[in-house]
């Protein structure tokens, strides 16, 4: 017997024209949760596909409990115990968690499959779990954790004695990764290894004992969790010190330039006031579901408030669509990406001239000449990698990606306010800094930002002001310099005003 | 940019694949039957074709935002209708008057259907469906159990046979025809509204956020499709010198077929007029060549359901593969 459940030697996969690993190996102990780090693009998705079979190895070889396989494809893979749980779960939103969860592997006898029995053990894994929704749930109405639950107990039902998180908390609040956080805990004590993908430090010191870095599709060294620090683990995933990952330009704020007065929606959010200056930026932080988003999509006129006031320069505005605010200068960058902020299989030009097409056109003809000098000036101002403007949006890392979203929103050059909306979610630290930067530039320039953010770091790092949301209401506003970590998670979980106002009864 | 060989270039684009496939066909056709390839023959099956392609325009445009319409040949017959009976009792004479009549009536016609669907936020095929049975239904009402035949037509259906428009040399439908091609071009290409259309299309709350009003959009698109269809109206009543209630009855799934054999996809956001025109050309070659080379027009049916399949399958994979190109891009 090895001592390792899973060892990879020498393995290189090679690309159309890249080498996406090269030489790169790996080693997991029985029962350790082990990380996976690097930037986004260094290697690690496909090397977590090499090990479930997706991808063949063009050299290298895999040994699981110290005997050599060859996966010939996923479903081998699936057999020899190894599950992956993916960032966004790959599930059928229409079917029930049973049927989610037995997806593949039901339980039939004699052929017929036996419903009641998928039923009871689904609803065990889920109990095991401690789910909050019962199994004969719809798969789509549950909430992102939810289904990434469903996926890790579809994991645990087929018995994977290795099982693969890529990215699991990305999508996931403060209180959610604590739970999952559980689930990895009570996984790894049931004898399961873990391998563990995310950008979030916190998560790795939270779960992992070991740390296994990929940098430029190369192996760079294993280490010690405790054993390493902070700033030296950077070092290792982007090949430089990061000095300053948050350049929070020193920028005196000048007139208010936005102010939302009362703003209300039944169910979402109640009473909500916030004004930015131009050149501030101010943080909106809470819980996700604390209604964050849904104040700036109902500002934007994406949905409609019951209530409320939008001021610009102190002159009220209506806004009824999102036409109307972007006419008014107001850009909101979506949080997701994918969905709505680009058209994935759309080119990168056309992606950033799509608001201002009718700008741009000449007698009411598209002018595709400007439209491509000027999509390929703003793409290199914020510093875009990609091979040309043609290159089609879903091609891109999510850290280009978002920089498409901000040059979109750069085109629009009656831009006044800014509303970005989680700009760093997925995005891999070195990718992280250069929009932090773009933001700091931004704020230099004299615009008005509004940054939603579920991340502590960049909240505390980059805002002249923090707003913080608590079931749809605003509990409290904190300048910079007196806002920490401990104040924002208590006003973000504040109790609501219903139970103070019993309290004060008793 | 990487230069792509122009042999990749050629079988890469769907559109170029079907020039060939229109090539061969009508080669294999032309040596089996030479009477095939003449001017006359060749300009006898667009005319007769005419209204399907124009209507594969439209209807075009309605996949491209991800929707469908089944009422059109019902619009065609309510709008041919309406004319052929206000010729038959003399309540108007001059052709160009019908035209007008049968092409605001199709806009108007679209205009409500769109309302429902972009407003209502009514699924489109169940949307059409109701409106295939209303305005099928009017058509009938319209006609009172009579038809307008040759006679009751007069001078309306000179305009099928004349080539006024083309200059001596082409007939007035083809005419029609290829400015209709013409115009959605270069709307399609070259304007914010071309553009706004594949958006929706391609993803429709990225097109509403980037400020781009999406039920307007819908609407104007069903609109254009009514306005084609009731055109179409007008034209079928003068190429077939009669205006009946069952007037092209079921042929809005030959227009559907066009689009998808000229590599629309179903689901929005891709396809192009070049495709249309093809797909449109390739049925209609296809509907007058088996007969010529002795194929019995009841397997019609059936070689016309294979080569869809067949196109289908190959849009497909190749959507698969172009899926799958992207995404090892972005891997490193």
């Amino acid at each position: 017997m090895s001592d390792y459940v899973l060892e990879l030697k020498g393995i290189t996969k090679i690309f159309p024209g890249v080498k996406a690993l090269n030489n790169v190996q790996f080693q997991l102990k029985p029962g350790e949760v082990h990380a996976l780090m690097g930037e986004n693009g260094a290697g690690k998705s496909t090397f977590i596909k090499v090990i479930t079979g997706v991808h063949k190895a063009e050299s290298g070889e895999m040994y699981l409990f110290g005997k050599k396989v060859d996966f010939k494809g996923p479903r081998d893979a699936q057999q020899a115990g190894i599950a992956a749980v993916y960032q966004h779960p790959t599930s059928y939103p229409d079917l029930t968690v049973t049927e989610n969860i037995f997806m593949n592997h039901e339980i039939k006898k004699n052929g017929i499959i036996q419903w009641k029995q998928m039923n009871e053990e689904a609803q065990g894994y889920l109990d095991q779990l401690d789910a909050d929704f019962r199994c004969t749930m719809e798969m789509g109405a549950l909430s992102v954790a939810q289904q990434q639950m469903v996926e890790i107990a579809k994991a645990i039902s087929t018995h994977a004695k290795i099982v693969i998180l890529d990215e699991p908390t990305a999508a996931l609040t403060a209180n959610e990764s604590q739970k999952l956080y559980k689930i990895v805990d009570k996984l790894r004590e049931s004898g399961v290894s873990i391998i563990f993908i995310s950008h979030r430090f916190e998560d790795m010191y939270r779960l992992a004992s070991r740390v296994t870095v990929f940098r430029d599709s190369q192996y760079i060294g294993t280490y010690d969790v405790n054993g390493i620090t902070n700033s030296e683990l950077i070092k290792h995933m982007v090949g430089r010190e990061i000095s300053d990952l948050f350049p929070k330009p020193d920028v005196k704020p000048g007139e208010e330039v936005i102010r939302i007065e009362g703003f209300s929606r039944t169910g979402y959010f109640k009473n909500v006031n916030l004004s930015v200056k131009a050149g501030e930026i101010v943080g909106l932080t809470g819980l996700v579901g604390a209604g964050r988003t849904e104040v700036m999509e109902s500002v934007c006129g994406i949905t409609k408030p019951d209530a409320g006031k939008v001021y610009l320069y102190g002159k009220e505005i209506t806004i009824k669509n999102p036409s109307d605010a972007m006419n008014n200068g107001i850009i909101l960058l979506p949080e997701d990406r994918q969905k709505t902020g680009l058209i994935l299989s759309w080119g990168l030009g056309r992606n950033v001239t799509l608001p201002i097409v009718g700008k741009l056109s000449k007698n009411g003809f598209t002018d595709e000449k400007r439209e491509r000098e000027l999509s390929r000036d703003l793409l290199e101002d914020v510093d875009t990698k990609a091979g040309s403007i043609f290159v089609p949006a879903s091609a891109l890392s999510g850290g280009n990606q978002q920089k498409v979203v901000v040059a979109k929103a750069l085109a629009q050059d009656n831009m006044k306010v800014i509303i970005m909306d989680e700009p760093t979610k997925g995005v891999d630290v070195g990718a992280k800094a250069e929009i932090y930067q773009i933001m700091g530039n931004l704020a230099k320039e004299g615009f008005a930002i509004i940054m939603i953010s579920s991340e502590m770091p960049e909240i505390l790092g980059m805002c002249d002001r923090v707003c913080v949301m608590c079931n749809g209401r605003i509990t409290g506003e904190l300048s910079r310099r007196e806002a920490t970590q401990e104040l924002i998670l208590e006003l973000a979980m504040e109790k609501g005003p219903d139970k103070k106002k019993q309290e004060v009864v008793k | 940019m990487e230069k792509k060989s122009l042999w990749k270039k050629i079988t890469g684009s769907r559109e170029a694949s079907l020039v060939i496939v229109l090539v061969v066909l009508c080669i294999v056709v032309t040596i089996k039957s030479p009477a095939f390839m003449s001017v006359q023959n060749i300009m006898e099956i667009l005319k007769n074709n005419a209204v399907i392609m124009i209507m594969s325009l439209g209807m075009l445009c309605v996949l491209l935002i991800g929707g469908i319409d089944i009422s059109i040949t019902s619009t065609l017959a309510f709008a041919g209708m309406t004319i052929g009976m206000m010729y038959k009792y003399s309540v108007i004479g001059s052709t160009f008057l019908g035209f007008v009549i049968a092409t605001a009536m199709g806009a108007v016609c679209g205009f409500i259907i769109g309302l429902i669907i972009a407003y209502g936020k009514v699924m489109p095929i169940i949307a059409t469906m109701g409106f295939m049975y209303i305005y099928r239904g009017l058509a009938y009402l319209v006609a009172q159990d009579q038809w307008a035949g040759a006679d009751a037509l007069g001078s309306f259906k000179d305009f099928a046979l004349n080539n006024t428009l083309g200059f001596g040399v082409l007939n007035n439908v083809i005419v029609v025809a290829v400015v209709c091609y013409i115009i959605f071009f270069v709307i399609l290409k070259w304007t914010k509204f071309g553009r706004s259309i594949y958006a929706v299309g391609s993803n429709a709350e990225a097109a509403e956020i980037s400020g781009i009003n999406v039920a307007a959009i819908k609407t104007a698109v069903y609109t254009i499709m009514g306005t084609l269809a009731g055109l179409s109206g007008a034209l079928a009543t003068s190429v077939y010198a009669s205006a009946q209630p069952n007037m092209q009855t079921s042929k809005e799934m030959d227009v559907i077929a066009a689009c998808v054999i000229g590599g629309v996809s179903m689901n929005g956001g891709r396809g192009s007029v070049a495709g249309a025109l093809l797909g449109a050309l390739v049925l209609s070659v296809i509907a007058k060549a088996l007969p010529l080379v002795g194929i019995n027009a009841i397997a019609q049916n059936t070689v016309k359901g294979v080569i869809i399949v067949v196109v289908i399958v190959l849009n497909v994979l190749t959507q698969r593969m172009m899926d799958k190109a992207n995404l090892e891009k972005r891997e490193m």
